[in-house]
């Protein structure tokens, strides 16, 4: 296994000290328990976003914290959901007064160990809520499954709310629009090759020459379907169709009421894409695919958005929730209004997006 | 009878068996999961042995739960909140105590994989370690009503485990990373079943070492 690391152990350290290093106006970082967090916290008088999840994503989810994204973030050993301590721990450290959001990707360990956190910090009298992203449409039978993962919709839910927070949306407010963005938001992956995780040595699935696994999530796992490896054009083709055509997706959902303070189920349906709507596309690079590939691809999700009467209004190419050095895409198509447009546009300032400042 | 000493020499014992079944474990795990299963679980019970350096003056409910919360905040994934929440149930309801008869243990162990199902929200047949530590705990509760010694209704239930484990082999994931491969799940046996089997297995071999 040849890495640019020095020991498996300390690599989500050495992440971090770099960062930190690279990153000295923007960002702090507190160890034991770990967490990532803006230089200026706390910042009053807004709600603090929260998100976190398994190292070995970079830059999601510690590169998004800052100004108009994420106010901390809490990376977990690779690849393995970060624990409650790191949760609470950053929430004391952020929150300014108006309550904490916290993001989560619906990922069976990330899920119980942002509720227990929820539990935790509502027991230390902030006020808190969480939201859900399940946007991969890749899941096709959702009687066996625990519903849909959290993949490329994340990261554009973090810049939508970051930025609304920073307008002073109240923490309903913002825990209403990060749901809507999760439901208005559908994902789909692919991989050309595994990923090595550092502890382990050796990759965590084996994918032959001629073979891409399709509908992967983001840790490594194996996908949905393998299939004969095909062009560009067909994978970005299969990939968006299967985003545009997915139907209507019904599920229950757990959240914490912040009045009752207590967990209750809500249904929620996403709506299909229709014609003359208007989308914000993202193609993501699993970490080991070059920047032209992902043009290469996008060149085609714009030609099918084309086709079935999509307007693509903004896009977002390049790497941003990764699976270490994972060869492959993810694509996301996300609804979009005048609403969430300009909470798109509005300035950010971490260290892996800027634009406004 | 189970004593104060006997946990804390299960617990000990314990860390060292997921630290021999470690690359066992997180090969199940490269299967059909993310294949961290038993580095975590590895570096969870490493927690657990260390605040086991200060037992003095902890009774068996306050060593559960101090276990619970070392797991919970060292795990990781899924298997932190859920074994986690499992230890600290169990040491709830072991509260005050510095011996425990049999069933007074095993309904411990009930109440444990009781809150793990609702933490989970895992019924049997998921494909989980429910499947290993739920017929076990009930194997158990059932020796012991049967007026069987606590040795053998032990080794009873460690049987019933790994009967438990072996049963996920052709079982559909529902939950956790390996329900997204649907059917490509079947097949396989369960790596969170199987270090649950570990764990009760370790109880036994503590027993009667």
């Amino acid at each position: 296994m040849k890495k640019l690391i020095n020991s498996p152990e300390n690599v989500v350290r050495e992440t971090l000290e770099g960062m930190a290093l690279a990153n000295p106006e923007l960002i702090r970082v507190h160890y034991d328990p770990t967490f990532v967090y803006r230089a200026d916290s706390p910042v009053r008088n807004k709600v603090a976003i929260i998100s976190g999840g398994g190292s070995g994503h970079e830059p999601m989810h510690c590169g998004f914290v800052g100004k108009g994204m994420l106010d901390a973030a809490c990376p977990g050993e690779v690849f393995t959901s970060p624990t409650p301590d790191q949760m609470l721990e950053a929430a004391k450290a952020v929150h300014g007064g108006e309550g904490v959001l916290f993001i989560v990707k619906n990922y069976s360990g990330d899920v119980m160990n942002f509720e227990m956190a929820t539990e935790l910090v509502h027991a230390e009298g902030i006020r808190v809520t969480n939201a859900l992203i399940d946007d991969d449409v890749a899941v096709k039978d959702s009687l066996y499954t625990q519903g849909r993962r959290g993949v490329g919709t994340t990261v554009l839910a973090e810049k939508i709310c970051g930025a609304a927070a920073e307008k002073g949306y109240s923490l309903r407010r913002l825990a209403d629009l990060a749901m809507r963005v999760s439901s208005n938001g559908r994902s789909m992956g692919v991989a050309l090759s595994s990923c090595t995780v550092p502890a382990r040595g050796s990759p965590t699935f084996k994918l032959g020459e001629d073979e891409i696994e399709v509908g992967i999530g983001i840790h490594g796992e194996p996908g949905r379907e393998r299939k004969p490896f095909m062009p560009a054009e067909k994978i970005a083709e299969l990939l968006t169709l299967s985003i545009i055509e997915d139907p209507p997706y019904k599920r229950k959902t757990r959240i914490w009421d912040v009045d009752s303070a207590t967990w209750i189920e809500r249904d929620i349906i996403d709506p299909p894409f229709a014609e003359g709507e208007r989308v914000l596309a993202f193609v993501n690079g699993m970490g080991g695919t070059p920047p032209a590939e992902l043009y290469i691809v996008y060149r085609t999700v714009a030609e099918v958005c084309l086709r079935k009467g999509l307007k693509i209004v903004r896009n977002l190419i390049g790497s941003y929730m990764t699976s270490l050095e994972m060869q492959g895409c993810s694509i996301t198509l996300l609804r979009m209004d005048e609403e969430l447009i300009e909470l798109w546009d509005a300035p950010a300032h971490t260290p892996a997006l800027r634009w406004g400042v | 009878m189970i004593t104060k000493d006997l946990i804390i020499r299960w617990l000990r014992h314990t860390a060292s068996v997921m630290e021999a079944q470690r690359d066992y474990l997180t090969r199940l795990d490269a299967a059909i999961g993310d294949a961290d299963h038993g580095i975590n679980m590895d570096r969870g019970f490493k927690k657990v042995v260390e605040k086991l350096n200060s037992t003095e003056g902890k009774d068996i409910g306050v060593i559960l739960r101090e276990t619970g919360m070392a797991l919970i905040s060292s795990v990781g994934g899924a298997s932190g909140p859920l074994y986690g929440t499992f230890f600290i149930k169990a040491g709830m309801l072991a509260s005050g105590q510095e011996n425990l008869n049999g069933e007074e243990f095993s309904s411990i162990l009930k109440a444990g994989v009781n809150a793990v199902m609702e933490r989970g929200r895992a019924q049997a047949g998921d494909k989980t370690m429910v499947d290993a530590l739920l017929p076990a705990i009930e194997e158990l509760e059932h020796a012991l009503k049967e007026r069987v010694d606590l040795v053998e209704a032990l080794k009873r239930a460690v049987a019933s485990a790994e009967e438990g484990v072996k049963n996920t082999i052709p079982m559909i994931a529902r939950k956790g990373r390996a329900s997204y491969m649907g059917s490509r799940s079947i097949g396989h046996q369960d790596p969170g079943a199987t270090s649950a089997f570990l764990l009760l297995k370790s109880l036994y071999e503590s027993f009667t070492s």
